[in-house]
């Protein structure tokens, strides 16, 4: 029997929130067994909850060499593992580390590899994914073994499909290529829910005006646990940093609910966020662009609505 | 040095996108250097003020795009090579390889950048392959780029606010990020200068490629009409608010906790 390969990743020693809607879509669209492949020693953190959604296999990848750091040997090894195991199908988040690990393992095997995928059918070896950043979506089909999708974060709700797990190791003595190598990590770790994968946003437009004034902004994020970004218009006047923008050339979410706060809506900005379930927009100019483009409109100034909307709120989940 | 730099011919972003047929699109729409090709031209150009040697721009693309390739001369790129194709949309492997057999033809590269993804296909696989067709490391999402002797350092913007700061040997490949640095605008003598300055045409065929060969084939583009119909959550903020709070609730995105 065909068996597919999930990536797994985990955040904090557990399992990301947003592999459970992938695994759910490769459970619907396939008839394979499914595994979940790790590249970390942390298969007993995520067995719980990977069991829960469907996955009956977990193997951890390993290699004498050292994988910690150097994405260049863990394709090498994650390669070793579909061959082994024979895994005709490899799926995983489109994540920023994601991304990198199957393209990596695409350009070595010569393999077949759509990233950011909106939907998958792997019996029928197609995806869906955007093209022209959000003006179309592209039917595209794959032809070749392993075929390798990337999903982006949150385009399916998870549904729990329990079954028991059996975990094991493999490790792997494929040797390192054409090395890179991770020297440093510059930065903190921020506790902010990662843009690419949170469920709710909260986005600032140029109006917020300051830097100090995205404070107003997370305290909202914060009753609804949600992450906050930042238009191009926000981040090129200085109020935000490049990793927060929303957009084109910034970041693209799929969140259930976004929520853009003096934002006019651009062709450029929606390209970054136009498969949100739910838009609901807060804007001073009735005129916006953006209300032709929302679910809920809400004209006023930012500044009054937003901490009418975090008091609100936090009543209500009292 | 000697630098290549992939250059993909593609849509202006602003324009609009209709299509003719499920496969096709009306070109007649302005198509633009792809913006974060641009990226990687002016880091290409920056290096080879600072250390000499050449900027060839490479592109994989239909007749029009030499007029794109021309801004990337402008900027300050040597050459130019275009790999004629008829095909809207290529499977990143068949560019790949093209643009491979297009350097390898041309030069021993030191250096090869691209830019991330492109906003048209969004493959955000190209270079990956590109770096494998030469048995060379790759890192993408760059926003940092050192070079000293035989090695490559550089600043991969990884997720999360994070900077993985990335050792490779070069010959490399190099995906460019926004924020790699400013392109320049080029001047109005730029422009002219370019116009002079060599663009070499070859045929994707004259290359032994064949373009059905592809693992990846786009069947058909649906267009994604922005959702309308907004529903306006009117009176003040403090009502506005509670009534979105209500819409929230009973679409169960937050909880109630009463």
């Amino acid at each position: 029997m065909a068996i597919t390969g999930i990536l797994l990743e985990t955040e904090n020693g557990a399992l990301k929130e947003a592999m459970l809607g992938i695994i759910t879509a490769v459970r619907r669209s396939a008839s394979d067994d499914i595994c979940g492949l790790m590249l970390t020693a942390e298969g007993a953190s995520v067995k719980t909850a990977a069991e829960k959604f469907g996955v009956n296999r977990i193997i951890e990848i390993q290699s004498d060499a050292g994988l910690e750091r150097r994405p260049s040997l863990q394709a090498a090894a994650l390669i070793d593992a579909l061959r082994h195991y024979d895994i005709t199908t490899l799926v995983g988040i489109s994540s920023s580390g994601g991304s990198d690990l199957l393209a990596r393992v695409a350009a070595e095997l010569e393999a077949p590899l759509v990233l950011d995928c909106l939907a998958l059918n792997i019996a029928g070896q197609t995806v869906q994914k955007s093209h022209f950043s959000g003006k179309t979506i592209a039917t595209i089909k794959l032809t070749g073994s392993p075929m390798i999708c990337g999903m982006r974060p949150n385009v399916t709700e998870p549904q729990p499909a329990p079954c028991d797990a059996n975990l094991e190791t493999f490790t792997s003595t494929a040797e390192d290529r054409r090395p890179v190598e991770i020297k440093d990590v510059k930065g903190t770790q921020s506790d902010d829910i990662e843009l690419t994968e949170a469920n709710i946003i909260v986005t600032g437009g140029r109006p917020v005006g300051a830097a100090e004034n995205f404070k107003m902004l997370r305290e909202l994020a914060a009753v609804l646990n949600a992450a906050v970004g930042a238009s191009r218009a926000a981040v090129d006047a200085g109020y935000a940093p490049h990793s927060m923008q929303v957009g084109q050339t910034g970041k693209t979410v799929s969140p259930k609910l976004y929520l853009a706060c003096g934002l006019s809506g651009s062709v450029q900005h929606f390209a970054g966020m136009k498969t949100s379930k739910t838009i609901v927009a807060i804007n001073t100019d009735k005129d916006a662009p953006i209300f032709g483009k929302c679910d809920y409109g809400i004209v006023g100034d930012m500044f009054a609505v937003v901490p009418a909307l975090t008091a609100a709120i936090k009543e209500a989940i009292q | 040095m000697q630098i290549y730099v992939c250059v993909k011919h593609v849509p202006d972003t602003a324009s609009n996108i209709r299509l003719t047929s499920p496969t096709a699109f009306d070109e007649s729409v302005k198509f633009v250097v792809n913006p974060y090709d641009e990226y990687a031209v002016e880091e290409a150009v920056q290096i080879k003020e600072k250390q000499g040697g050449e900027v060839v721009v490479v592109t994989v693309g239909k007749e029009a795009a030499a007029v794109t390739m021309r801004s990337a001369l402008a900027m300050g790129a040597d050459r130019g090579i275009l790999v004629r194709t008829d095909e809207t949309f290529l499977d990143s492997g068949v560019t790949s390889r093209a643009l491979k057999s297009a350097i390898e033809a041309d030069g021993a590269p030191d250096l090869i950048l691209a830019g991330k993804q492109s906003v048209d296909s969004e493959g955000m696989q190209t270079h990956y392959r590109l770096a494998r067709a030469f048995d060379m490391p790759v890192a993408t999402n760059v926003v940092s780029l050192q070079l000293d002797g035989g090695r490559a350092t550089v600043e991969r913007e990884a997720g999360g606010g994070l900077k993985e700061v990335i050792e490779m040997r070069t010959p490399c490949v190099v995906g460019a990020a926004k924020g790699l640095n400013a392109p320049r605008y080029p001047k109005f003598p730029d422009i002219m200068q370019a116009k002079k300055k060599e663009i070499k045409q070859i045929r994707l065929a004259d290359l032994g490629i064949d373009p059905a060969n592809g693992g990846a084939k786009v069947l058909a583009l649906e267009k994604v009409p922005d959702r309308s119909g907004a529903v306006m959550l009117d009176g003040g903020a403090k009502e506005a608010a509670d009534r979105l709070t209500a819409i929230l609730v009973e679409q169960k995105i937050i909880r109630n906790g009463a």
